[in-house]
């Protein structure tokens, strides 16, 4: 398949790792991957503030990018989502909507697509708490949410624990809200902050070494909330564990 | 690879102390039974209570600062604290009882077409309603708004020479200011919901629509009612407290001229109310005085009795975890000697019913399930918001009453979309909150310079190559990328965290130097 590769602004910035292990890891299934140069983002934090007609060029800009790719694949939840449900600045022309309905998130991609039953080169000997973000838990459907009498399933757990030796614990909040939100966590920095503390404590007091998560934004978040309160946590985003990193 | 599906976290441990019985370890009577009397159980508060952060500052129709509000909250942990947790056990109970109903989800669907059926037929149910009632003996009246339901049941009341109003908790009573007018006409009202009583001893606004004074320690209720009701200022034992306030209000209650209650539902069919609590303090308001006076949201209707059957057994589970509430009243018409009035009231729901994006928040049943689970509400307080109407349900109602003095408010949010799942009535709460984003940047009611920084930020994303040159190193990145999400300057981001770690290049250069001849 031939898959354009999808790196958000933050993630193309702060943790290139990240984007590395994503490209990485889509390869290792014999993909050809695409990475158009001209990418810059997909709209999200005007969206999110309200802003729509001043997304409308940054996302004529992601369809012209993206067009033609028989997959979208990029590694943050929440800009998938942007793509998918929200991109409605622009007219919705033909293409637009193939490009909207062609964009995964890496996880979907992996799990529903590409339907991967081994990571035989990975191998993560760690205690991980997975950190399920707004996003992907609640729009994506990765997983079922706490609040809803469903059937259990969780994608990205499916996926880690084909991963060898890894352990898993369980916060006593397992789908709270980290506090990163987007904009809100410099609108409501203090509320979003406090989150951010509760969130990785519970972690912590879980066991966990590592946060591990499908959205680095989250991560880079919750990082920023632990060092700040001293606490002893690492961060690592599913794609890099999925690609064999071993910390 | 082992993980439960379940949360298992133990119901005890995740009580915070504040909320634990430890004051039942004693006294006991020498035949080992607690001892009944208030005083016997009381033990002295601690030394140095922390004082009450008060909710947010209102001056006229400027936007409510919720984010000052919220961080004055945060700032006095024991209340942030107790608050969390003592929310999130409601949250925690309301997925237990979920789990023990198997067509949970269906009674959910069920419930929000029911009343999506009845808020489009709105009309023919209100009049059918009105028709029965009158045959049954109700007085029924019309209020297009706060005032007019003022001046109405000011007429009643009036009319029948009331000087004292018992009354059981209301929002919609809330939305009027009633109790303002009551003071300013001379006649004395007296809440007999416990956490509504409090909150109207301490002159402050309920913060949550189900549990008004959830946001209060008990040593904070004991100096309420020390300044009020005569307590000893140093006893914050709650059966003491609790005991203080019944021996003050009873008489009152026994005494009053009229009684007042909303309205949980309202059945189009038979033309009766229905009113759920778990004091019966409803029953008091309604049945110990001769005059009852019900005030009831147009949108409250259902259209039978059998579609009652579907909201009661979501109402209580979503709201506090249990089953039922203790009371589910029904009211059909005046007791022998006595008379009964029900105020209908518009109140702006007529004008969100014809809101495209919106109408469907008319389907709430004021359940609070919504504020339980909120993450952000359990660590700001209700009364952060300002507003009548708190929490996710809050951020999309309260627009609708007045969009620049609540302009803030949908920003308050992560949009993580909890609120929408534990909603019984299926509101897709955070899109509208998304939505209402949209609307209030439309009607211009957003503050300049976020404008112009959007407008910006739009324009660089937007052009690959100027782009690029913004976030040429990482250190530049690190300078320019939070003018994305930060509008006045002030590195906002790293006031309580730390700033991302810069890495040594982007993906985009790594991409060039490694996989260039790919282009």
């Amino acid at each position: 398949m031939r898959i354009g590769l999808f790196i958000p602004c933050y993630i193309d910035a702060f943790f290139p790792k990240v984007g590395i292990a994503t490209l990485d890891l889509l390869e290792r299934f014999g993909h050809e991957v695409v990475y158009p140069r001209d990418q810059t983002c997909c709209g999200q934090p005007m969206a999110n503030s309200g802003f729509n007609a001043e997304c409308a060029a940054t996302e004529a800009l992601f369809v012209r990018n993206f067009s033609g790719f028989d997959y979208v694949v990029g590694p943050s939840g929440s800009c998938v989502h942007h793509v998918r449900n929200n991109f409605d600045a622009i007219d919705q022309g033909a293409e637009v909507k193939e490009v909207r309905a062609r964009t995964y998130e890496l996880v979907e991609f992996l799990h529903d697509i590409q339907k991967v039953d081994a990571f035989p080169w990975a191998r993560f000997p760690h205690r991980v708490g997975l950190h399920n973000s707004c996003g992907t838990l609640r729009r994506l459907k990765h997983a079922r949410p706490s609040e809803l009498h469903e059937p259990f399933f969780s994608k990205p757990i499916d996926l880690l624990s084909k991963v060898d030796g890894i352990e898993f614990v369980q916060p006593a909040r397992p789908d709270e809200c980290c506090g990163f939100g987007g904009t809100f966590s410099v609108f409501e920095e203090v509320v979003s902050t406090k989150m951010g503390y509760d969130k990785v404590s519970d972690h912590a007091r879980a066991g966990a070494e590592y946060i591990v998560s499908a959205d680095t934004s989250c991560l880079m978040h919750q990082q920023g909330c632990a060092e700040r309160i001293g606490v002893p946590m690492k961060f690592i985003h599913i794609a890099q564990i999925l690609n064999g990193e071993s910390a | 690879m082992t993980i439960t599906s379940e949360s298992t976290g133990d119901a005890s441990s995740m009580l915070h102390p504040e909320l634990c019985a430890d004051h039942d370890e004693a006294p006991t009577s020498p035949g080992g039974r607690r001892l009944d009397h208030a005083e016997g159980a009381s033990k002295p508060m601690r030394s140095r209570p922390e004082p009450q952060p008060r909710g947010a500052k209102v001056n006229g129709n400027r936007p409510i600062d919720q984010a000052e509000a919220a961080a004055r909250f945060i700032a006095a942990p024991e209340h942030e604290k107790m608050h969390d947790e003592r929310l999130w056990d409601l949250r925690q109970k309301r997925d237990r009882e979920m789990r023990h109903i198997p067509e949970w989800e269906e009674l959910r669907s069920l419930a929000s077409a029911i009343k999506e059926h009845t808020l489009t037929h709105l009309d023919d149910y209100l009049d059918q309603f009105e028709t029965r009632a009158r045959a049954n003996g109700v007085h029924v009246h019309w209020a297009r708004d706060a005032a007019e339901h003022n001046r109405i049941v000011h007429g009643i009341l009036s009319d029948h020479g009331v000087k004292s109003l018992i009354k059981s908790k209301s929002m919609l009573t809330e939305e009027c200011g009633f109790r303002q007018y009551m003071a300013s006409v001379g006649i004395e009202v007296v809440e007999t919901d416990l956490g509504e009583r409090i909150q109207q001893l301490d002159k402050e606004d309920p913060s949550h629509v189900v549990v008004p004074a959830v946001h209060k320690l008990r040593t904070d209720v004991a100096k309420v009612f020390a300044n009020t009701i005569g307590t000893t200022p140093d006893n914050s034992d709650v059966h003491y407290l609790a005991e203080a306030q019944r021996e003050a209000t009873r008489p009152l209650i026994l005494a009053a001229d009229a009684g007042m209650t909303g309205a949980n539902f309202v059945v189009a069919k038979t033309g009766t109310f229905v009113v759920c609590t778990n004091e019966g303090n409803a029953d008091l308001s309604a049945n110990v005085p001769k005059l009852h006076i019900a005030s009831i949201g147009i949108e409250k209707i259902i259209p039978r009795l059998e579609h009652l059957a579907v909201f009661v057994r979501l109402l209580s589970r979503s709201a506090l975890g249990s089953p039922m509430t203790q009371y589910t009243s029904h009211f059909r018409g005046p007791r022998a000697g006595g008379e009964m009035h029900v105020v209908l009231v518009d109140n702006g729901r007529s004008e969100r019913l014809g809101l495209e994006e919106f109408w469907t928040s008319l389907k709430c049943i004021r359940c609070g399930a919504c504020m339980n689970t909120c993450p952000v509400y359990r660590r700001s307080g209700g009364l952060s918001y300002g507003a009548t109407y708190p929490g996710p349900i809050g951020l999309i109602i309260d627009p609708t009453f007045n969009a620049r003095k609540y302009s803030n408010l949908p920003f308050a949010s992560s949009l993580n979309g909890s609120c929408t799942n534990v909603c019984p009535v299926k509101i897709n709460i955070h899109e509208q909150i998304y939505a209402w984003r949209r609307e209030l940047v439309k009607r211009h009611e957003v503050p300049l310079a976020k404008k112009a920084a959007m407008i910006a930020a739009g324009e660089l994303l937007s052009r690959p190559a100027a782009y690029r040159a913004a976030i040429a190193s990482a250190d530049v990145a690190l300078a320019h990328l939070p003018r994305f999400v930060i509008y006045n300057g002030l590195n906002v981001w790293g006031k309580h965290r730390e700033v991302p770690h810069p890495a040594k290049h982007t993906f985009h250069s790594w991409h060039q130097a490694n996989r260039g001849d790919r282009l």
